[in-house]
């Protein structure tokens, strides 16, 4: 029944690829990575968000595991595939991500209170998209990239393609996961943004599971691919490699912005947790693979790089790693201070002009509650 | 007799309609070697084999949709939808096909599918994970709805749904699949998979619910029988066809009826039953029919989900509210 699936085999796996799991710059016809006048420091840069949004992650998941949060969407192992493509955006691009983009949402300048905000259920994510370029999270699979597709046609009504203004041209990012190039959605998206040439990346981070399910299961060809038969390029990047991300992600946001239409980038990485944290990931893969691809760590290649290349000293790390302990204690406390909210919030912003019938259930229930003052 | 959860005794039904009718086919996402993210059809995989046992690609409206194939060529699919808030991608699927091929085809094609699906609150998740769309179903004509509360129901109930020759959406409440054990007798006599079960009777008022609100019905007449109060309770267990002899047979002896349910007030199944209750039941009516619910709002965060959902006390504000007429 499963002959036809791909077998999973190191040896298939060609992407582009600028520094290696050992830590060595390596050159690539198509792209080279543009780290500016000052790169070692673009890089250090790189590395020093990898670092915090990692303690972000870790951080969130103790904070689920203390009662704090009810819910974890772990991104540990896609650090590079967020930081290398969040930093490729300039302030007018525009984000849409799934529920694990905090790599991303970093980047943007979102205070990751706000995520933990959603995962504790003090709210539901509810930030003003439009503060930061970034849209909220999306949990039901793959709804964002149709949004994407829509704000991408929106800026071309605003002629905000392909005027070669660097601060106007904009391009907007569709985040979403191997599992969901399945949903009918998201195949609709490249339709749309194909038919109308709209200037939207789509960027899919392949992390070999969608929960249970291996890529195999969605995909009998590499993702990237895919693109080929909806009219449009298609790029496999190696995901854990910031330096390769960058590049890529940099290139498809121009050919975007300059009008050229949408792009998918397949970011090949590994989700080395667990779904979310309710998920038991024994169930259904085995720990070489996790070993497999702990070797393929997104920042430890850069922290072999800096350092061999004395790029970056002891000094540098130390700091980092400071700066990583006051963010993890920042976020433990301001976890723990966000309110609840009221219960006749619940009343709030169903619509923009309120109606009289949820006004009227809404004073029903505040006479109830009331009811209660003084009876206990 | 073994003493088995609702999660337990729904897996042990589904293994028992496998293994009755080799055309039984289970479909979802991670419904196989992880076994369902609630592990309802834990171990099925291992032994009936991935041909019966379907991991699906991540896409609702290919579940439902090929199922409909599957259902044509004679099999009977057991469709997992994961969360209540994820069948609306196969919602097209489910109420323009599943539900209406066979009156389409005069009959020529049946529809024997089940839908399950997980529905509810009170689990302290993330939105789209505590909905309860049972109303959309119910309002369907072609499809039939059930909900079961308790796990000796739950084994019963998911076999005979997929032993129905029609599509059934089988809503299960999830806060209750590892909440409480009973003792369940695989050699027992089920009732009819569409009828509703007085659970305790009472004189004063009756108590309609199904699914995870049976529990607090329970619960609130035991504490209002503490206050001299008697409490009849019906778990309705079938939404559509609703099975009302029994609804009215209880309210023209109380003379008063609250329906409580998770879902919206506003048009939900209470709002049917309280109409049907009126039209059959005026006379003996003491007071207007009364619902409980949840608010005519998106669901809200996980804060504060208790106070949306019906508990025991809005249960019984709803009971003096009634005999307060
Ligand atoms: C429409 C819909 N169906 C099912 C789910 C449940 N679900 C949440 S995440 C997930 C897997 C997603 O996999 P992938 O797209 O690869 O993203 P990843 O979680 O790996 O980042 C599933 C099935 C959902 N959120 N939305
Ligand atoms: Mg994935």
């Amino acid at each position: 029944m499963t002959e036809y699936l791909v077998p999973r085999a190191e040896g298939d796996v060609q992407y582009v690829q600028l520094l290696t799991p050992e830590g060595y710059r390596v050159e690539h016809p198509d792209y080279a990575f543009d780290g500016g006048e000052d790169e070692a420091g673009t890089i250090r840069g790189f590395y020093r968000d990898m670092v915090l949004t990692r303690r972000i992650d870790t951080e969130s998941t103790a904070l689920q595991r203390h009662g704090e949060l009810g819910i974890w969407a772990q991104l540990l192992g896609q650090e590079a595939a967020q930081i290398g493509s969040g930093r490729a955006l300039r302030p007018q691009d525009y984000v849409f991500p799934t529920y694990r983009e905090h790599g991303v949402a970093y980047c943007r300048g979102l205070d990751p209170l706000r995520l933990l905000g959603l995962f504790r259920g003090v709210d539901q994510g509810a930030w003003d998209p439009h503060v930061n370029n970034f849209a909220n999270y999306t949990i039901v699979i793959g709804a964002q990239t149709l949004h994407a597709t829509g704000y991408a046609m929106g800026v071309q009504r605003d002629g905000a393609v392909g005027t070669g203004d660097a601060d106007r041209d904009t391009a907007v990012v569709a985040y979403f996961g191997d599992g969901a190039s399945s949903q009918g959605d998201v195949n609709e998206s490249f339709i749309f943004a194909a038919s109308y040439n709209a200037p939207v990346v789509f960027f899919c981070q392949n992390n070999q599971w969608a929960i249970s399910e291996p890529i195999e299961r969605q995909s009998r060809i590499p993702l990237y691919q895919r693109a080929r038969g909806f009219g449009f390029p298609g790029v496999r990047v190696d995901g854990n490699d910031v330096l390769a991300v960058h590049a890529v992600t940099q290139a498809a946001l121009q050919y975007a912005r300059e009008g050229n239409g949408p792009t998918l980038v397949e970011a090949y990485t590994y989700r080395m947790g667990a779904h979310t944290t309710t998920d038991d990931p024994t169930r259904y893969r085995l720990t070489d693979e996790v070993e497999y691809w702990k070797l393929r760590d997104p920042i430890a290649r850069v922290k072999v790089y800096l350092t061999r290349n004395g790029l970056a000293d002891h000094d540098f790390f130390e700091d980092v790693e400071r700066e990583a302990e006051e963010l993890g204690a920042r976020l433990r406390d301001g976890c723990r201070a966000l309110p609840d909210p009221s219960p006749l919030s619940i009343f709030d912003q169903v619509y923009a002009e309120q109606t009289p019938e949820l006004e009227a259930q809404r004073d029903e229930f505040a006479a109830y509650l009331d009811s209660f003052e003084g009876a206990h | 007799m073994t003493k088995v959860t609702l999660a337990k005794a729904l897996n042990m039904g589904l293994r028992k309609a496998m293994e009755t009718d080799p055309k039984v086919l289970i479909m979802g996402e991670d419904v196989g070697k992880l076994g369902g993210v609630f592990r309802i059809t834990d171990g099925l995989q291992k032994d009936f084999g991935e041909d019966r046992v379907i991991d699906s690609p991540l896409a609702e409206s290919g579940i439902l949709g090929t199922a409909v194939g599957l259902a044509m060529r004679g099999f009977r699919p057991v469709c997992e939808i994961q969360f209540d808030g994820f069948v609306y991608p196969a919602y097209d699927q489910i109420v323009s096909q599943v539900a209406k091929l066979h009156f389409r085809t005069q009959g020529a094609i049946k529809m024997p599918m089940v839908i399950r699906i997980p529905f509810g609150g009170g689990i302290g998740a993330v939105e789209h994970h505590s909905e309860s769309p049972e109303a959309q179903f119910a309002h369907t004509p072609g499809l039939k709805v059930v909900s079961c509360s308790n796990p000796v129901d739950g084994y019963w109930m998911i076999q005979q749904a997929i032993a129905h020759d029609d599509p059934v959406v089988f809503l299960e409440p999830k806060r209750q699949y590892h909440a409480d054990k009973a003792d369940l007798d695989e050699e027992a006599t089920p009732p009819p998979l569409f009828s509703s079960k007085v659970l305790r009777t009472g004189s004063d008022a009756t108590l309609l619910g199904y699914g995870p609100m049976v529990k607090t019905l329970m619960k609130a007449a035991e504490a209002a029988a503490g206050e001299g109060r008697s409490l009849e309770v019906i778990d309705l267990r079938t939404l559509s066809p609703l099975d009302m002899g029994p609804v009215f047979e209880s309210v023209r002896k109380t003379g008063r009826a609250v329906v409580a349910h998770e879902a919206h007030t506003n048009l939900g199944m209470g709002a049917e039953i309280a109409a049907r209750i009126t039209e059959q039941c005026f006379y003996s009516l003491q007071a207007p029919v009364l619902r409980v619910g949840g608010f005519d709002t998106p669901y809200p965060p996980a804060r504060i989900e208790e106070e949306y959902l019906p508990d025991l006390d809005r249960v019984l504000d709803a009971v003096d509210r009634t005999m307060g007429f």
